[in-house]
């Protein structure tokens, strides 16, 4: 029989949470003995290959391509996880969003204490996705599944919830896996 | 800080005994004279009445007619209750900020002016309506109001707006207000030819305690919606521990649609006042107060009058009716402009000076009320019920209206109808009887109780008004066919939105997404399972709040979902591809492609 | 004590005595009935409504509402846990919660009950509100991002500190904690009122003692809230 295939992809991340799923350790051999992993940065592969039984998302939406690679994701996923705070609240991107844009461009490339920029240049190459007026939670974008709090999750929390999911049981976090930070 | 300031606010705050709990009296004097309550005025006025600044700052902030900020001599305050917007009140807008050069919301740039939108201002029956300061301006077309702004704009007093008087009282010296009464159905209880005071000078022939089993046995119930048994009530707070106690008249008629109690205070003021005096009488409380809302003030010269004339006739004061020790007085206490004020121990907030938050329960007001004494708060149809009820007896009344529901209620009607205005009926009239009599064609849906009452469709019209079927205070708005149930229900949820005092979470946060859901069903991005949402969130809301607010706010999305389900069933629609349809990707990249010159190349 | 007054939380018998609130009772009598606004010797509030609980069959909230003979209290029941998340999630959108780079993260009473109720994510979505800090002071910091409206600041320093730093001001979803001057700073707060020092979440925060205790160590790492008040059952 085949084995289901995974998914995952950054956003608005740190890769913390693609670093805490690397935490799994040993039973990354385990992993692999359950699914192959699909598009992904573990094994950079660029585009979808096939339908994936699961994906999992780092990081909110702070720019177009995000949206466009989250909508994708959706596409091609039949079950979609928010992995991580930034997925699930915008985390730390999402502190600009009461900042006007302007306000933020002109901080990160002009006025911010350690910028060097003598040319005083914003970028704007049209290769630049644009950014989004504010930082979206992945599940104000499409729907997700389920949720998988933790900055990162622990890797344990991603253990569960992956053993879990791919082998049809409910996603049932006990209290030391259900974290917020 | 001026001298003049500093005079105004030690005037105000000595006309007061510098108290703290008539900070009320005080920070709306201070509004009147400055056009704002300024930190520098809040200082003042903490020095003044001993507390401190934030105390003061958090009572100014919580009421609508008073700003930190300085509005102009004049404010204009456009109603933009829903039977309003279906006369026009958006047409009226745009007509008066487009001749003032102002938008709503602002003050003109000299000072003069500001304009405003406010919530029902309970005129329901006469819309659209505004106010001009204190001024009630009726019935508003686009061109009168482009004619109030040129006048305005040129100097004339709000007074001056006023070109013909109302009936009744409305002409009166002391009023002067084109406002009308529009009593269109007189009952047998109320608005009867009856001899003045005689329900007053009997209960005062008999003992306390056989008044009161006087109404219980009349079996009256609350008149403000909620039908607490009114001789239980009193019962209690004549029993409660305590040497002094309070009656308090609930004139905050504040739910959307309602208006009767504008007319009892125009019209029936004595007989209200008779009431209250046999309620002091029963409960041994020489102190009433009358919370009249902010809307209106314009009666109040009048009624303050009429409380003096009392006075003079031995019918207030001490010795009333001359029987020895029996002494009983009233102030109005005025509000400005929050309807949670109409919840009762709001409403005691409110008068001891005060954030209108609603009170812990337990202790109840009859226990623990008014400055911590016992208080009843009654109604001003409770109250004119009592004097009658009294004069008559409790035989005579109890058979009116039906079983449960004894007496007659009266009907503040509105909306899509060609007779709109007061209704005294028995209670038990059915739907479908006052439709007619209020000349309804082709209604699609009433609103019984307001808004936070229940949205009733074709199949309930042979229900009838009474506590065991369908409850109200008395407002009851028309719609006809062409009105749509989900802009009903929007306009309705931004009333909560913009009510709610905020202290419990789910009626702060809850209404908030209450109305985000609607909206976004209303802009067709909406999905079947959202009504689920909706019933969910309104569960929530509705047993979790603290108050009568959040346990009813949700009431106008369940009642709508339960008899119009069909209207959100057209306008939902299931989405196939997984995306969530409030998510609008072009209008999020608005502000980027604008600031980097550029269109996105994806979408 | 003049009387006993028995009651039943979810089915079992429980006693306290008159004038005891069902939170009061029930805490002695080692069951958890979930709360937030609510602190011991502090005037309870009765804001947050995660205490809501049936009493005989009518809701109410367990933090005001007196003890009486014979009631029956539903306590945890499906539906008003669900009730409960429902609420918590109401807290996390209409403010800014960012657990990742807050100081109380670990002791947070806001996360802890999220975390006992078993909340991944809110299901309501993010207002991200406009919130304002105040800074000014020496010794203390407001983040009203994090505020949860409960009143402790405002009755700890009316009631207790004898100071009335807090009140607040504006209503409905504007409603927000205002100090007793422009700044904190211009204020008579103190590092030692029991104002600073009753915050559930991280609003009002102690300067230079932040992420003193290192994580696993804090106080609902490992333990649930509420722990400490089973830990009495007999």
């Amino acid at each position: 029989m085949e084995k289901p295939k995974v998914a995952t992809t950054s956003l608005a991340g740190c890769f913390g949470c693609h670093m805490s799923l690397l935490d799994i350790d040993d039973r990354i051999l385990k992993l692999i003995e359950l699914v192959d992993f699909d598009k992904s940065p573990v094994d950079d592969i660029k585009k979808f290959t096939g339908r994936c039984a699961v994906g999992i998302v780092e990081g909110g939406c702070c720019n177009e391509e995000n949206v466009h690679v989250l909508q994708d994701f959706r596409k091609n996923c039949d079950i979609l996880i928010s992995c991580g705070d930034c997925a699930i609240d915008g985390g730390i991107p999402a502190m600009r969003n009461n900042i006007p844009l302007k306000e933020c461009f002109d901080e990160a490339y002009h006025d911010g204490p350690t910028v060097y920029n003598p040319e005083n240049i914003t970028p704007n190459d049209k290769e630049l996705p644009l950014i989004l007026n504010k930082v979206y939670p992945c599940h104000h974008v499409v729907k997700m599944d389920y949720h998988l709090p933790g900055c990162p999750p622990s890797a344990d929390t991603l253990w569960e919830a992956l053993v879990a999911l791919l082998t049809n049981k409910p996603v049932d976090l006990p209290y030391e896996l259900i974290k917020y930070d | 800080m001026s001298e003049k300031l500093f005079q105004i606010i030690k005037k105000a705050c000595e006309s007061c005994g510098n108290d703290r709990a008539r900070l009320m009296d005080i920070v709306i004097a201070v509004q009147k004279n400055c056009g704002a309550v300024t930190i520098d005025a809040m200082e003042l006025i903490a020095k003044q009445v001993k507390v401190q600044r934030v105390d003061v700052e958090s009572v100014v902030s919580f009421y609508s007619f008073l700003s930190k900020e300085e509005k102009g001599k004049i404010v204009i305050r456009i109603c933009n209750d829903v039977v309003d917007l279906m006369k026009g009140a958006d047409n009226i807008a745009k007509a008066f900020s487009e001749t003032l050069g102002i938008k709503v919301g602002q003050t003109s740039a000299d000072g003069t002016i500001s304009l405003e939108y406010t919530p029902c201002i309970g005129l329901s029956d006469q819309a659209p309506a505004i106010l001009v300061n204190e001024v009630a301006i009726t019935n508003l077309s686009v061109d009168k109001a482009k004619s109030i702004s040129k006048a305005l704009l040129s100097g004339a007093s709000p007074e001056s707006l006023t070109k013909e008087f109302g009936d009744g009282n409305n002409s009166d010296e002391l009023v002067r207000s084109m406002v009308k009464n529009n009593i269109v159905k007189k009952g047998s209880v109320i608005f009867v030819e009856r001899v003045a005071e005689a329900g007053l000078k009997k209960a005062i022939t008999l003992k306390p305690e056989d008044v009161i089993s006087i109404i219980k046995s009349s079996k009256l119930r609350g008149r403000g919606g909620a039908g607490f048994p009114t001789g239980m009530k009193w019962e209690f707070t004549r029993a409660a521990k305590g040497n002094k106690k309070y009656v308090v008249c609930n004139a905050d008629e504040g739910e959307p649609g309602t208006f009767k109690d504008r007319v009892l205070l125009t019209e029936k003021f004595d007989m209200l006042c008779e009431g209250m005096a046999i309620g002091g009488y029963c409960i041994g409380s020489d102190s009433g107060i009358i919370y009249l809302r902010g809307e209106y003030s314009y009666l109040k010269a009048f009624l303050e009058n009429k409380l003096s004339k009392r006075k003079k006739a031995s019918l207030l004061g001490k010795s009333i009716c001359g029987k020895n020790g029996f002494n009983f007085d009233i102030r109005i206490q005025i509000g400005a402009g929050a309807y949670i004020c109409g919840e009762e121990t709001a409403l005691i907030s409110s008068c001891e000076g005060l954030r209108g938050d609603p009170k812990t329960r337990p202790p109840f007001p009859a226990q623990k009320g008014y400055l911590a004494s016992p208080t009843t708060v009654n109604n001003v149809e409770t109250f004119c019920s009592v004097a009658r009820i009294i004069e008559k007896d409790a035989a005579w009344y109890s058979v009116i209206g039906t079983k449960g529901s004894t007496g007659t209620k009266i009907l503040s009607v509105s909306g899509d109808c060609s007779k709109p205005g007061i209704y005294e009926y028995d209670f038990g009239v059915k739907v479908s009887d006052m439709l007619k009599d209020a000349g309804a064609k082709d209604t699609k849906a009433v609103l019984i109780g307001g808004p936070s009452g229940q949205l009733i469709g074709k199949k309930d019209f042979g229900r009838i008004i009474c506590y065991d079927d369908l409850a109200t205070g008395g407002s009851i708005v028309i719609f006809n066919s062409s009105r749509n149930i989900l802009e009903i229900v929007k306009s309705y949820l931004e009333f909560f939105v913009e009510e709610s005092c905020g202290y419990c979470t789910p009626c702060r946060t809850g209404n908030v997404l209450l109305l985000n859901k609607i909206e976004e069903i209303l802009e067709g991005k909406g999905e079947p399972s959202d009504i689920k949402y909706l019933e969910d969130l309104c569960s929530t809301v509705k047993v979790t709040s603290r108050c009568g607010l959040g346990q009813t706010s949700p009431n106008p999305v369940t009642s709508s979902i339960r008899n119009f389900r069909e209207v959100y069933e057209a306008v939902l629609k299931t989405n196939e591809d997984g995306r969530q349809p409030t998510f609008d990707i072009k209008a999020s990249l608005e502000v980027a492609e604008a600031l980097q010159g550029r269109k996105s190349v994806i979408y | 004590m003049d009387k006993t007054i028995t009651f039943k939380i979810d089915g079992v018998d429980v006693k306290g005595c008159p004038g005891q609130t069902i939170m009061e009772a029930a805490d002695k009598a080692g069951v958890y009935i979930p709360r937030l606004c609510y602190m011991k010797d502090l005037t309870p509030h009765g804001s947050c409504r995660v205490c809501t609980v049936k009493v005989d069959g009518r809701a109410q909230a367990a933090c005001t509402q007196p003890i009486a003979e014979g009631v029956e209290v539903e306590n945890n029941t499906d539906e008003l846990n669900e009730k409960r998340r429902n609420i918590i999630d109401m807290f996390f959108v209409e403010g800014n919660h960012f657990c990742m780079f807050c100081e109380k993260s670990g002791n947070c009473e806001l996360q802890a009950v999220a975390y006992r109720l078993g909340i991944c994510a809110p299901k309501y979505p993010f207002q991200f509100p406009d919130r304002s800090l105040d800074a000014t002071h020496p010794d203390i910091f407001i983040d009203r991002n994090r505020c949860i409206l409960c009143g402790r600041c405002v009755n700890a320093s009316r009631d207790v500190d004898g100071k009335s730093v807090f009140e607040f001001v504006g209503r409905g979803a504007n409603k927000k904690i205002a100090v007793n001057s422009d700044t904190l700073a211009g204020t008579n707060m103190s590092v030692t009122d029991k104002a600073a020092n009753v915050c559930p979440v991280g609003a009002i925060i102690k300067k230079r003692v932040g992420f003193a205790v290192p994580i696993g160590k804090r106080l609902y790492d490992t333990q649930p809230i509420g722990s400490d008040i089973e830990v009495t059952k007999s």
